[in-house]
This record gives C-alpha cells, structure tokens and sequence, in this order.
C-alpha cells in the first residue's frame, strides 16, 4: 500500500520534451511509473520517449485518462501550467520547479484547492511509492518497499532518511518532498492524515526546516489525531536569525521559525524528536520495536 | 533583495505616495548644497543601509543650520553602523539621505509583509511608530492591528476601515489614510514584493500622512519582471563570497565557526552544519552545491570556502543520487587538485555507487583526503581534524 500514487497511476509530464523533463521521465518509467504520455505546447502530435506529446493538458487527460501530472517547466510558467492541470482534472499535481513568485503561487494554490486537486510542491523532490511509482527526481534505488511513511521539505536530506530506514532493516511506503518554498501546495497535515489512514504505513518521519510554522501546525494535529509513531528532526539547529538557508522558505524571520520552537513543539506532542539526522534510522527502528 | 530607504521613495513617489523627499549624497561635500537647495532650517541626515535601527546606531542626525549639516554629513559617510540588524560587524555607510524637516502631530507604523500561516499578504498598523516593531509586537502586541489581504479580491474599503479603526483615526484622517493604504497595496503587489515598512508614518498637523521612512524588500524568484528593481540592487550591502558563489548557483552563508562544509540540497547542508555542533566543531559556513553535484561546482565550491582564513578542515558530505558517487568522487580528486587544497578534507559520499567510489578515493591516496562510512562517522572524524587531532 501506499498514499497518493501507486504503479497504476496514470501519469503526464508537463514540461515533456524539454530537457529536465525528458531526463526525469525516462528515470520515472525505468522505476515502472506509469507514464501515459506528456504536454509541450507546440509539440502536440509528436512522440516522446513512446508516448504521446499533447498540446494542452485537457487533451492529454481527455486522450488518456491521467490523474496526476508533473511539472518540470520554467518558474516563469510554473503557476500556469498548475492551474492548467487542475482546470483539466488532474487529481495529483506535482511540481518540481524551483524558483517560481510567491505571488504567482497564491494564485495556483487558492484555485487548485476550489478544484479538489491536491498539489505537492513546489521545489521539490515529488512522491515516490517505493517500487511502484516514482514521480519526481528522487534516486529510486534508495527507496526500499516497507513500513515507513516520509514527510519532508527537503530533497536530499529525504534520500538521506530514506536511506538510514533502509539500512535499518526497514522500507518506504511512499516518501513526499512537500518543498522548501514559502508557500507550499500541500503541508505535513494533509499527508500524516493520509499515512494515518494507510494499513501498510506503521511510523511516520518527519522532516522539517527552519522558517514558517507549518512544523508547529503539524504538532498540534499530531497531538490530537495521528496514533501512530512519528519520528521528526527538524534541520537549522545552527542556522543564523534572518539569512535564507537555500531554500526560499528556510529564513527565521526575527525570532520566529527557529528549529528549536518547531523541536520543542513537536516534542510537546509526543512526537520523537532527534537532534542528530544521523539518528533518524535507529529511532525509526527503535519506535517500531 | 532589499533596498534603501531613498530608492523605497523613489517607488512611492511614482504612484504619489506622499513621502519626506530629499537628496542623496555620496560625497560629504555635497551635503551644504543639497541642504540649501531642500531649503528650511532644519535638516535630517539619515545613513543609507539595508538595516533598521539606525536612529538608536548613531546613523540619524537632526540638524538646525548649515555647519551642522556639513558636520553630521561626514560623521556619517564612511562610519561602521552597526545596529540590531546589521550584526557586530555593522555596515560601512557609502550614502546618506538628507531631508527637510516634516510637521509632526503624531507618528504610525505601516507595514505590509507575507503572512506564511495565511498564505496572504498582511497589513499592520499601529500607533506606536517610530519604535523597533518587533519589540511592540513582542511586549504590546495589542497595538498592532493587522489585515489579511486575500489576492483574490485585494485591497478593499473595510481593510482599510479596520485599520483606521483600530488607529482611533478622525473621519477627515480616514480618508486620508484609506487612499494611502490602498496605494500602497498597489506598490506591494505590483513590485512582488515581500515586505514594505514605513516607520514612522507621519500624521502632519492638516491631517495628511507622510511616509518619513521607507523600507522595501522584494521576492527573488520574481526579480526577473521587475527589471527597474533589479537595477537598484547595491552590491556593496551583500557578503561578497556570497554573491559570487550565487554566480556559480551555489547557496553559500558564512558562519563564525572553522569547520567547512560542501553539501548538496539546502536540507542536508543545514543537517550538516548541526551534526558538526553536535560533535563538537563549530560550522564555518552553509554551501549548497545543488542536488547534483558536479567537478565544477565541487571545485568552486572549495575557491569560496577556502577564502574564509578559519577554515581548518571541509566536510565533504554529497548523498548521491541520480547523479552515481563514483563520477562524484573522480570530480572531488579533480577539484581536490584543481584549487590546491590543503586543510584535511574528509569526504563522505553515500547513495549509488558508494563503495566503488570509496574505492577511487582510497586508491588516489592522497594524504589530506579522509573517507568517512556515514553522516555521524564524516562529522566526528572532520571535528576531530580541525582540532588536529
């Protein structure tokens, strides 16, 4: 089992023939994703990689039947090619691009959700349902099939607790990269509500980042309604007050979006905070017994 | 990106957004004839940095005839500012801005800044103007009244009467001020940016309001349409290892510590920086050499942490992903040789093809190359190198 996607999954591409699009997609179907085919405007008719190119995303779903789509096209276009994906239907819209306006992303944000779709990202890694589905940029390989669910803002330190769950003797159901932008389709919430409810998930990682509160809404609903163990460890224990760390999202704005307010929160909540991301694997294991 | 207080007024001044004018100088003998040419008798020289708190720094001065002017204008060019927000370090002031004097009944605070939790902007006002906002808004926080603005509908008449409200303003202020704070919605959204902060916004004794100061930042991702802000970008108020690792798209903070660090992915570099605190060192910096890391960005990587003179050991820390450890590994002992490195270098590198390239690491024997199996084992063992252990 697993949340959001799954091997039958009908995925798009958006952003198709382009570069980063067609590097990730083969990545994506050699991981047995199911790609049905991709959207370049102006490359409607073609075929890409064995699947068909579309103009616009209707036609895509309408030739199709695709639920979910990725976006892999430049931030300039980014906020469009979302809202085009929800007016078309898509049900799951991932999108990869960093570096799109905050203002263009309350925008998409405010429409995806009066159309009921569910957006991950941006900047960010996307979703991988371990040796199922892979929809984003994430190494397959790490990503074993097991019992652990992953939230995280981050992509490489995801591989990295990915990999430490996996050393550990343990597996993946599905890993999210929900994105390091200030404002992000889809928070912590969302998806522990989502692993709560999925049988084959038994513990929950959390990984989080100085910036923003959305570590410390997540404890708060943790608190009252996820059951299941949640491990976290929150990165920029170190970082100084008022500099971005990378990630857009990752600044203390004056004192507040510390790692140690988000740490103290969580632990509050009697989720199992580490201090080291060394330590993310053997707490997994330690929790699940 | 931010910018000064004078280029702030230039903004507002094209959507008549009333404002203190004034003339900026670089050149303290200047300062006579800007002074005359505002005319009055009564001047303030206001230092331009990209910081607050420079009142309480010694970066404002208020003087009462010519001489003073000329005098508070050299005191202030070329000084080391430092306030709360600059750090110790401070600022060194290049520009100052001088003004008239402004007839003051009473001072606000107006702001409008991203409220991440609504995920809209927000605008604040309060009485308390001219003090350092996050201090009201720690110790009073009843006095900030604030308005989410959903961009859907934008700035609206009952914002702006809740707003007005709350200042306890006269019918006459009310609508002086509703016509202020819509335009300066405007300013906000059309510029992208990410915070505006008037402080203090003056109310003048025939009731209209004045923007005394000005502070503008903007959001980065939307610089590329605004190319008029981008022109008012002042290098000289950036870390300049800073911006050139952004020539090369490396994400790149210096920190107070010795301990270097290379990472790829913003998350794992922050985590790496805490690991070396928990083990003991004192990280030198934030480097993001981005998700795949290459020979070239690896070798600029080790150009920028090596000009910080603290720096007595690098941790190498890259999960590999798509991109195999193997080709990484040949492009350390590439960069490794490239920018002659010299301080212990440990190198910890996990994901695909991990032990081949622990092999071709082993196998360069290079002296100051140390290999580490993973997260925990590559900090303790690049702490332990910076103490020399």
């Amino acid at each position: 089992m697993s949340i959001l996607v799954n091997r039958d999954s009908r995925v798009i591409v958006q952003g198709f023939t382009g570069k980063e699009g067609t590097f990730h997609s083969e990545q994506c179907i050699e991981y047995g994703t199911n790609i049905v085919g991709g959207v370049t405007p102006g490359k409607g008719g073609q075929i890409h990689l064995g699947k068909p190119v579309f103009n616009t995303v209707i036609e895509a779903v309408e030739s199709t039947n695709a639920k979910v789509s990725v976006i892999f096209v430049p931030p300039a276009f980014s906020a469009d090619a979302v809202m085009e994906a929800a007016e078309a239907g898509i049900e799951v819209i991932v999108c990869i691009t960093e570096g799109i306006p905050v203002a263009d992303m309350m925008i998409a944000k405010k429409y995806v959700q009066k159309k009921g779709a569910v957006l991950i990202g941006p900047n960010c890694p996307g979703i991988i349902s371990a040796e199922e589905a892979k929809i984003g940029i994430m190494p397959g390989v790490v990503f074993k099939k097991g019992n652990v669910g992953v939230i995280s803002k981050s992509g490489t330190l995801t591989y990295e607790a990915a990999n430490q769950v996996v050393q550990a003797g343990l597996g993946i159901t599905t890993a999210i990269g929900i994105g390091g932008d200030p404002i992000i389709g889809t928070t912590y919430i969302d998806l522990l509500k989502l692993f709560e409810k999925d049988s084959a998930t038994e513990a929950i990682v959390m990984i989080g980042e100085i910036g923003g509160d959305l570590e410390i809404q997540a404890a708060k609903y943790i608190e009252k309604n996820i059951t299941k163990p949640v491990v976290a460890f929150i990165a920029g224990q170190t970082a100084p007050k008022g500099k971005r760390m990378g990630h857009a999202g990752a600044i203390i704005a004056g004192s507040k979006g510390t790692a140690k307010e988000k740490m103290d929160a969580l632990e509050a909540a009697g989720v199992h905070v580490v201090d080291s991301p060394a330590d993310i694997g053997k707490k997994v294991k330690e929790v699940l017994g | 990106m931010n910018i000064h207080e004078y280029q702030a007024k230039q903004i507002f001044a094209k959507y008549k957004i009333p404002i203190q004018d004034g003339i900026t100088i670089e050149d303290a003998k200047d300062a006579r004839s800007a002074a005359e040419k505002i005319g009055g008798n009564f001047w303030v020289i206001k230092a331009q940095i990209h910081a607050g708190g420079r009142g309480k720094g010694g970066g404002v001065k208020f003087a009462k005839n010519l001489e003073e002017v000329e005098k508070f204008a050299s005191d202030i060019l070329g000084m080391t500012l430092i306030t709360h927000q600059t750090g110790p370090a401070g600022r060194i002031v290049k520009k100052i801005f001088i003004a008239g004097g402004v007839d003051i009944k009473k001072e606000y605070y107006l702001g409008i800044v991203l409220d991440r939790t609504a995920e809209m902007p927000v605008m604040m006002a309060s009485t308390e103007g001219g003090m350092e906002i996050e201090k009201v808004a720690a110790e009073t926080p009843e006095k900030i009244i604030k308005v989410g603005i959903d961009p859907l509908i934008g700035f609206q008449a009952f914002h702006a009467r809740k707003l007005a409200f709350g200042l306890n303003l006269s019918k006459e202020q009310m609508k002086h001020f509703g016509k202020f704070a819509k335009t300066l919605y405007q300013v906000y959204s059309n510029t992208d940016a990410s915070l505006i902060e008037i402080n203090p916004l003056v109310l003048t004794s025939d009731d209209m309001f004045i923007a005394l100061d000005a502070k503008m930042g903007f959001d980065d991702n939307a610089l590329y349409r605004h190319p008029e802000i981008l022109k008012m970008r002042d290098l000289d108020e950036e870390e300049s290892t800073e911006l050139e690792a952004g020539k090369y798209g490396l994400s790149y903070v210096k920190l107070d510590g010795n301990v270097g660090c290379m990472v790829n992915g913003a998350g794992l570099a922050m985590s790496t920086m805490d690991i070396i605190k928990l083990s003991g060192g004192e990280p030198a910096n934030f480097l993001d050499v981005g998700g795949a890391a290459s020979a070239e960005t690896v070798a600029k990587g080790f150009e920028i942490i090596l000009k910080d003179k603290n720096v007595k050991a690098i941790f190498v820390n890259i999960f590999g992903g798509i991109v195999r450890c193997d080709r990484i590994a040949n492009g350390i002992l590439e960069a490794t040789e490239k920018t002659n490195v010299k301080v212990p270098l440990v190198v910890r590198l996990d994901g695909t093809n991990s032990s081949e390239a622990a092999e071709i690491l082993k196998s360069a024997n290079i002296e100051n190359i140390i290999t580490a199996t993973d997260l925990a084992d590559g900090a303790q063992k690049v702490v332990n190198a910076a103490r020399g252990v």
